[in-house]
């Protein structure tokens, strides 16, 4: 994979209006998918109690059911996981109490020799990790426009911005899609999305930088045009490359990483992906028409001044 | 004299190998010892997590402050140090809570119960008259002992005030019989009654003992006689020389990890690492040759160093924490990449490999640099707002990137400029992974 610009027929600026048009049209219907359906919340976010009760042989929900019955108590839902189904992870909405669940873990570890791992969360809890991450990705966002108005310009900045917000969106459209559940380490896995996004886009911009100032003269937008196409298709071998070992790890912690990981890597699956595309497709196109229209504004005070002057 | 220019420098390649070796030798004698010291998080190795708020006594109007939280906790240390465990975290949190972590423990029942207990100790009569209390004993001086006649386990304190206790005595020895108990109760609540509390099974009740009182005892040693065992009274008399907690504790967020399940996630997600880190190394290689074969020499580097960091800072590894490492290995070889990449660009454009590899290195330490600062960033973040997990998470991430830069940006250009430097790469761009074609001639 040799990515030479003179030799390649790639053009991603020529497509660009498509790609606005298939992020804005997923990510609408996104919006409306998460306003009607709704993210799938983890125990995490509401009232309640989840359990995990490891067995050391295979298990049905039906047995796991019995025995919680047969403790007196009726748990909201029951799933199997593991390779040969020997965990089950029950839910209980509103939470047990500490005696409760303290009886519970007693009661299964006389069954099956393990003592049983309970999370128990009240709502206020969740509230406010959840406003958390949100503050956190706002404070994280200004300071990353900061940053990049310093070391490039603010225009970069603001682009980097809007690819930002299109990845993290795009993470909570797919898992309203899925329906997967809303847990802590998804919170993480956004936050790391957002790190990575940035990552990927500033490589991009940075060559686009470079390249910028090697030109002599930047008229208009194909003289723009041309530079963008030029960087990226220079920064192709590294944007693929990086996402796929990123990939590898990602997707490893997926399919072996077990229970406790599987939202978090599949959330940065999903992410790098879309990190890649929007840093690609998204960023420096945005910037590309953002810059555009500034130097068209200066060619328009410049030619206003000159009759006078 | 003619030097022989084009020569090879074979000495560099010997110091290329001196530091593989020796590096190799360190990792090979101290990693696992490494390894084995890190402290496990209690999601690994099984153990329990409690958030509590802490709100006043009962029917008391004091305010929570800094100063009764740090009480609070200080309480909390010396009750868990009767449970002899090794390392736990108390901290506070926001205004009102308090975060207790106890790893590795294993009677998490009984821990529990033993932290939340108030441990107010009052002597009532059976009409629940407040007799004394637990400001009446003398501090620190509560221990177990057994009584002299059937070597039961009881808890003895000593009372401040001889004459006040000889009172009490009198008052209650004076009643009918039935009458004339002196109720012991933990933990008394406004609404308590001896009359339905005594009705309880023993576990559940308040009630700790109540002995009858026959005579008046001029003494200030007092003896609570209950169904105790050696352990349970030891506990007891824990409790209260750590003094009663001056606050009300709830239960608001909790996790427990059973031993083996915590086991499990761990071995999970080192397998996991294993064959995610081995797919790295392998397409490195594939794609990026000799190269690449740097690149694997110091991403090796790069997990020991961070191993070493970790240890060094006294950090815990959590779930979350393995997962950035690995992660953290993706980062590090995007700096290789990102150079690698240059590098061969500036090969294609028809340079010499020691000038390429100048320029490749120069020009892409900028790009490495503002890639990995904007990470830094929204990791520290995380860092000040997210909660404990989140929290681990930002530390590994924060580690990895700055130990990625010493070993992917620094590590990987001294040990490829030993090779190229040695004139033996000359003209050899296939090892560098780039065609003999697609070089632009000069």
């Amino acid at each position: 994979m040799n990515f030479e610009h003179e030799e390649s027929k790639l053009d991603f600026v020529k497509h660009r209006k498509k790609f606005f048009l298939i992020s804005g049209i997923f990510l609408l219907g996104g919006i409306i998918l998460l306003a009607t359906l709704g993210l799938n919340l983890g125990i995490d976010f509401r009232a309640g109690t989840t359990m995990d009760v490891l067995a050391n042989e295979t298990i049905t929900t039906e047995e796991i059911q019995s025995h919680f019955e047969d403790a007196g108590y009726e748990p909201e839902d029951i799933r199997l996981a593991g390779e040969d189904s020997t965990t089950a992870r029950a839910k209980f909405v509103g939470g047990l109490t500490q005696k409760e669940t303290l009886e519970l873990q007693g009661f299964f570890e006389d069954i099956y020799g393990n003592t049983p791992s309970v999370s128990t969360v009240t709502p206020m809890v969740g509230e406010e990790l959840a406003r958390n991450a949100i503050i956190s990705v706002l404070i994280a966002s200004v300071g990353i426009i900061l940053y990049i108005t310093v070391r490039f310009q603010f225009l970069y900045g603001l682009s980097a911005i809007i690819a930002l917000f299109h990845d993290a969106l795009f993470i909570l459209v797919v898992f309203s899609m899925t329906q997967m559940e809303v847990n802590i380490p998804f919170i993480a896995a956004v936050l790391t999305i957002v790190g990575y996004s940035i990552n990927d886009t500033i490589v991009t911009f940075d060559r686009i930088r470079e390249n910028m100032s090697l030109e002599k003269r930047v008229k208009d937008f194909d003289d723009l045009a041309r530079i963008v196409n030029k960087s990226l298709i220079q920064t192709l071998a590294r944007s693929i490359n990086t996402v796929l070992t990123v990939v590898f790890a990602a997707a490893a912690l997926f399919v072996l990483g077990g229970e406790g990981l599987r939202t978090f890597s599949f959330a940065l699956v999903v992410g790098l992906v879309a990190g890649t595309y929007s840093s690609l497709f998204i960023a420096a196109q945005v910037w590309l028409v953002l810059k555009s229209k500034q130097l068209k504004k200066q060619k328009q005070k410049k030619m206003e001044l000159e009759p006078e002057g | 004299m003619v030097k022989r220019r084009k020569g090879v420098k074979k000495s560099l390649i010997a110091v290329f190998f001196a530091i593989v070796i020796g590096f190799g030798a360190l990792i090979a004698w101290n990693a696992l010892d490494q390894a084995e010291d890190i402290s496990l998080g209690l999601d690994l190795q099984g153990g329990f997590e409690v958030l509590y708020e802490v709100t006043p006594v009962n029917g008391e109007d004091t305010e929570i402050n800094r100063e009764l939280l740090s009480d609070t906790v200080s309480a909390l240390n010396a009750r868990i140090d009767v449970l002899g465990v090794s390392e736990p975290s108390i901290t506070i949190e926001g205004d009102d809570r308090v975060r207790v972590q106890l790893a590795g423990i294993e009677d998490q029942a009984s821990a529990r119960e033993l932290l939340s207990t108030q441990a107010r100790l009052s002597f009532r009569d059976i009409n629940d008259e407040l007799m004394m209390d637990g400001s009446d004993l003398v501090e620190g001086g509560a221990r177990q002992n057994f009584t002299a006649d059937t070597n039961e386990p009881v808890v003895q304190v000593t009372v401040e005030d001889a004459n006040k206790f000889r009172e009490i005595t009198q008052d209650i020895s004076n009643r009918p019989l039935g009458e004339n108990l002196l109720v012991i109760w933990l933990d008394y609540e406004e609404g308590d009654s001896y009359a339905t509390e005594s009705m309880k099974p023993e576990e559940e009740s308040k009630i700790i003992s109540a002995p009858r009182v026959r005579k008046t005892i001029p003494s200030r040693d007092v003896e609570i006689s209950g169904n105790f065992t050696v352990q349970s009274a030891n506990e007891l008399a824990g409790i209260l020389n750590a003094g009663a907690l001056p606050v009300e504790l709830e239960e608001i967020d909790s996790t427990s990890v059973g031993a083996s399940l915590g086991e499990r996630a761990m071995e999970q997600a080192i397998n996991a690492g294993i064959v995610g880190i081995a797919l790295i190394f392998a397409y490195m290689l594939f794609y990026y040759r000799f190269m690449g074969g740097i690149a694997v020499l110091t991403l090796t580097a790069y997990i020991y160093v961070v191993l070493v960091i970790f240890n060094w800072l006294n950090a815990v590894l959590t779930l979350p924490g393995i997962a950035a490492l690995i992660l953290g290995v993706g980062m590090a070889v995007d700096a290789n990449i990102i150079t690698y990449e240059r590098i061969k660009e500036e090969l294609r454009s028809g340079k010499s490999a020691i000038s390429a590899f100048k320029a490749g290195s120069r020009r892409s330490l900028s790009t490495i640099l503002d890639a990995n600062i904007t990470t830094i960033i929204a990791a520290s973040v995380m860092y000040v707002y997210g909660t404990s997990a989140v929290q681990g998470f930002a530390v590994m991430l924060i580690v990895s990137i700055l130990t990625s830069f010493l070993t992917a940006v620094f590590g990987s250009r001294l040990l490829l400029g030993l090779w190229v430097n040695s004139r033996i790469l000359n003209k050899k761009p296939r090892l560098f992974g780039v065609k003999e074609r697609d070089i632009n001639e000069l």
